[in-house]
């Protein structure tokens, strides 16, 4: 193998959990998540960027683990669909995806919801045409999108109800 | 063909200096790497020549947007989000809020930076246009010292720049003098959200007097570096908006561009639709003055 690199320990928070990994220091986000820490949330689909499968919120900020060198995590919060939910109880955005018929495949869910956390949490009223920019970096192939649309209306209901 | 981490090195010093320093060092070796929406594009798909990259993301430095009296300094790894939520570009440079806003989904506008959209260099980039109409100018920074050169003079060919090994884009500088023009952008692609432009046209005017006396356009996806289109400036200029302005406007435009035929569109759309969007600019601008 031609190694030029060393692994190092990089140290950040996943979940409000504090973890530290020896790695390579281009290894990307979302396999450090997937493989290191087992959270399976985060998807693989496209692998460039462009189908937001892979997105989680970084220091409370929507990005493409797929396209994060985990040496620029380091320090960083990261939250997962892994972190969104309660013990025993559904994220309202989960629970309304499901009542809505938004997660099909469910392949694209993890990463809309991640999506839609970081829109309601800078328009908590989302007008249509801004949920549509909002999920605009996420590809689903089952729903045609508008489920989707339904479940995050209704989730702003809820999330300012609570 | 995935890339294997263990071939690659990261660093991140933390300071602009000690990265100057790095590219001093070993010119042409390190690649910057800012937030990784081009580079880690290449690196996934095996086709990244570097093997030592250095990390700019959030370096204090690179990330200010600052106002004085008569121009507007952008931080080179300013997000396309930073862009958007600013309220100066909002007021002032309404077409670099718009380009920001066309460039991928947010995840992406999060981590692009306009910097890096400036030295990964595509002619089909989204806010090139926009920066030629304002005509921007550039601080580039190296352990030499920095030098100011105008960013119509940046590109100099498919992917070539005037960016030396060692240095990097510091700021991009707009004068603050056209928000008194009329703004006009378009871009045209398979589908509003995540496309590639097959063409993009970014454009400022004035009318007083029923004539145009301030046209500045830029094109994008028409040659082998974003163009301002000059010549058709110059067939604008001075005159009275007419179907023979018109006319006379799409034919210069199709005969200052270059464009070829590739996995996205053909050179004859491109011509085409670049008239098309000529006339719709100059329309508005006509119809915005009645």
């Amino acid at each position: 193998m031609n190694s030029v690199s060393a692994k190092l320990e990089i140290t950040l928070t996943v979940n409000g959990e504090q973890k530290t990994v020896c790695v390579y220091p281009l290894e990307r986000l979302l396999d450090v998540l997937r493989q290191k820490f087992e959270l399976t949330g985060p998807k693989e689909g496209c692998g460039e960027g462009e189908c937001g499968s892979c997105s989680v919120l970084m220091d409370g900020v929507l990005v493409n683990t797929c396209l994060i060198p985990i040496l620029q995590a380091r320090g960083a919060s990261i939250t997962t669909i892994e972190g969104l939910a309660g013990p025993d109880k559904l994220h309202f955005l989960q629970q309304s995806l499901l009542d809505c018929g938004g997660a099909q495949c469910g392949i694209c869910t993890p990463g809309i919801i991640m999506a839609a956390t970081q829109l309601l949490h800078k328009k908590p009223r989302p007008t249509l045409e801004e949920i549509k920019e909002g999920l605009s970096g996420n590809l689903c192939r089952c729903t045609g999108y508008t489920q989707i649309c339904e479940a995050v209306v209704e989730a702003a209901k809820r999330g300012n109800a609570e | 063909m995935r890339s294997n981490p263990a071939e690659y090195e990261c660093v991140a010093p933390g300071t602009l200096s000690s990265v100057l320093s790095l590219l001093t060092q070993e010119p042409g070796v390190w690649l910057p790497i800012a937030g990784g929406t081009d580079v880690m594009v290449q690196y996934a798909a095996g086709k990244l020549p570097a093997r030592k990259l250095v990390s700019i993301w959030n370096l204090p430095e690179l990330r200010r947007i600052e106002g004085s009296d008569d121009e507007l300094r952008i931080g080179a790894a300013c997000s396309y989000t930073d862009l958007r939520e600013n309220a100066i570009v909002e007021r002032e440079f309404s077409l670099l809020a718009t380009a920001a806003a066309w460039t991928g989904g947010i995840a992406n506008q999060n981590r692009g930076t306009l910097g890096g959209n400036i030295v990964n260099a595509s002619p089909a980039a989204d806010s090139p246009p926009a920066l030629l109409v304002y005509e921007a100018e550039l601080i580039l920074i190296s352990s030499r010292g920095e030098r100011r050169v105008r960013y119509s003079d940046f590109h100099t060919g498919y992917k070539q720049t005037v960016l030396a090994p060692d240095e990097l884009v510091e700021t991009i500088c707009l004068p603050r003098r056209f928000s008194g023009h009329a703004a006009y952008s378009r871009k045209v692609g398979a589908r509003n959200a995540q496309a590639i432009a097959k063409v993009s046209v970014a454009a400022l005017g004035h009318v007083s007097n029923g004539a145009v006396d301030g046209v500045r356009i830029a094109a994008g996806s028409v040659a082998p570096v974003p163009l301002r289109l000059r010549g058709t400036e110059a067939v604008i200029r001075g005159k009275t908006i007419d179907s023979r302005l018109l006319r006379s406007a799409r034919a210069a435009a199709i005969s200052e561009i270059r464009p070829i035929s590739d996995i996205r569109s053909t050179a004859t759309y491109r011509a085409a639709v670049l008239g098309n969007l000529i006339v719709e600019f100059l329309q508005k601008l006509a119809g915005a003055n009645q």
